[in-house]
């Protein structure tokens, strides 16, 4: 279950970025999870959910693109994506590849701004 | 530079670069955009790194060890040091208590305990403030014996120079397909008791096989800790895979450059 301090790191960061563009809060939050960055998609959602509530993300959406695997076969010269998990190249069946995404997880994108109440009342000011 | 332990990495975010175009908007009004592209563990990644640079100051090796709860990591170490001429100290993580840590500690083994609670894993931060309970300066190598757990140790970087996986003849020779991700971090994997070969229906070929698909270039190693060869030959292994001192002098010689910077 460390799926739950993931999501720590990841607010944390959504944090950090919000504060220095001055937002005081979070509306989208875009990450891509690779297939074998060891983590279940499933569980980060929930764990997002759960531990958003206390913070500057709390309406954020979480948008999450699950990464498959890309290997270069470098006998082949072939990048492409695979969906077994190993690195052999579906082609030749060797093993001379080179894993090019599908291993990490990245914080993509994020959509911030002021708090819905703010934005009501700059409207009203306007 | 850290104050607690004064090794030179700067904990600074260099390289974080981003459109400051608002600086003159005290409060954000619109809805805006950003693109990142930012690790999610990159604070843990830095802190590794920050162990790592630390460990190569002492001239010090580390060793992540990982696999599941009774795979025999313990045991390997307890017994490794009476075939080895290498001076190794433990980093233990648990759930609970220093039983490990206690083990290697009546072996004559420098050992200091971390107890988890309920985390899964050890990451760079724990092994950071292990770190200023051990000496590491009449020591060839640090292992690092995480938590007993085949999934969420894989995602972390402690600040090991090198992965060690072990996975035991009685576990069975499906885990290497099962838990793919442990193994692909693996440089060196160990299938340990081996001596219980002859009692398990346990593949050696085909578990090498999936091995190598998945990571071809580990090296596999076949242990059992009643056969003083078989730990020679990790002895030789981890003699074989010390850091190179002169690329780290390098490195270190880099940071202090851009700390002056």
């Amino acid at each position: 279950m460390h799926e739950y301090s993931i999501v720590l790191a990841l607010i944390e960061q959504c944090e950090k970025h919000a504060a220095q563009h001055q937002a005081n809060s979070v509306k989208r939050v875009s990450i891509k999870v690779g297939v074998l960055s060891g983590v279940e998609p499933e569980l980060l959602k929930s764990a997002f959910d759960t531990f958003k509530l206390d913070g500057i993300c709390c309406d954020a959406k979480l948008e999450m693109h699950v990464q498959p695997l890309v290997l270069h076969c470098l006998d082949c010269d072939i990048k492409q994506e695979v969906t077994e998990y190993n690195i052999l190249c579906p082609d030749c069946r060797g093993n001379n590849t080179k894993v090019l995404d599908g291993e990490d997880m990245y914080l993509m994108q994020l959509e911030v701004g002021p708090k819905d109440e703010d934005m009501i009342k700059a409207n009203n000011v306007a | 530079m850290c104050k607690d332990c004064g090794c030179s990495l700067t904990r600074s975010e260099n390289g974080h670069h981003h459109h400051d175009d608002i600086h003159s908007n005290p409060q954000l009004n619109d809805a805006k955009t950003l693109s990142v592209i930012h690790k999610i563990l990159d604070k843990n990644d830095i802190e590794a790194q920050h162990n790592r640079n630390h460990f190569e100051k002492s001239g010090v090796t580390a060793f992540n060890l990982m696999s599941s709860p009774g795979s025999g990591k313990t045991a390997l170490l307890e017994h490794l040091h009476e075939h080895s001429p290498l001076n190794y100290a433990v980093i233990e993580g648990d759930l609970e208590t220093s039983r490990d840590a206690d083990r290697l500690k009546a072996k004559g083994i420098d050992a200091f305990q971390i107890q988890t609670g309920s985390a899964c894993h050890l990451d760079a931060f724990m092994v950071h403030s292990a770190l200023h309970n051990i000496d590491l300066k009449p020591l060839d190598i640090c292992f690092i014996e995480n938590v007993g757990n085949l999934v969420c140790p894989a995602s972390y970087d402690v600040g090991a120079h090198k992965n060690i996986v072990l996975v035991s003849i009685p576990e069975g020779d499906d885990k290497v397909e099962k838990y793919p991700v442990m193994f692909r971090r693996a440089d060196l994997v160990i299938i340990s008791k081996c001596d219980l070969l002859p009692h398990f229906d346990f593949d050696i070929e085909d578990t090498k096989l999936h091995i190598l698909r998945l990571n071809p270039d580990a090296d596999i190693l076949e242990v059992s800790i009643k056969s003083p060869e078989s730990l020679q030959a990790v002895s030789h292994w981890l003699v074989e895979n010390r850091f190179d001192s002169k690329q780290a002098t390098d490195t270190t010689e880099a940071a202090q450059k851009s700390e002056v910077n």
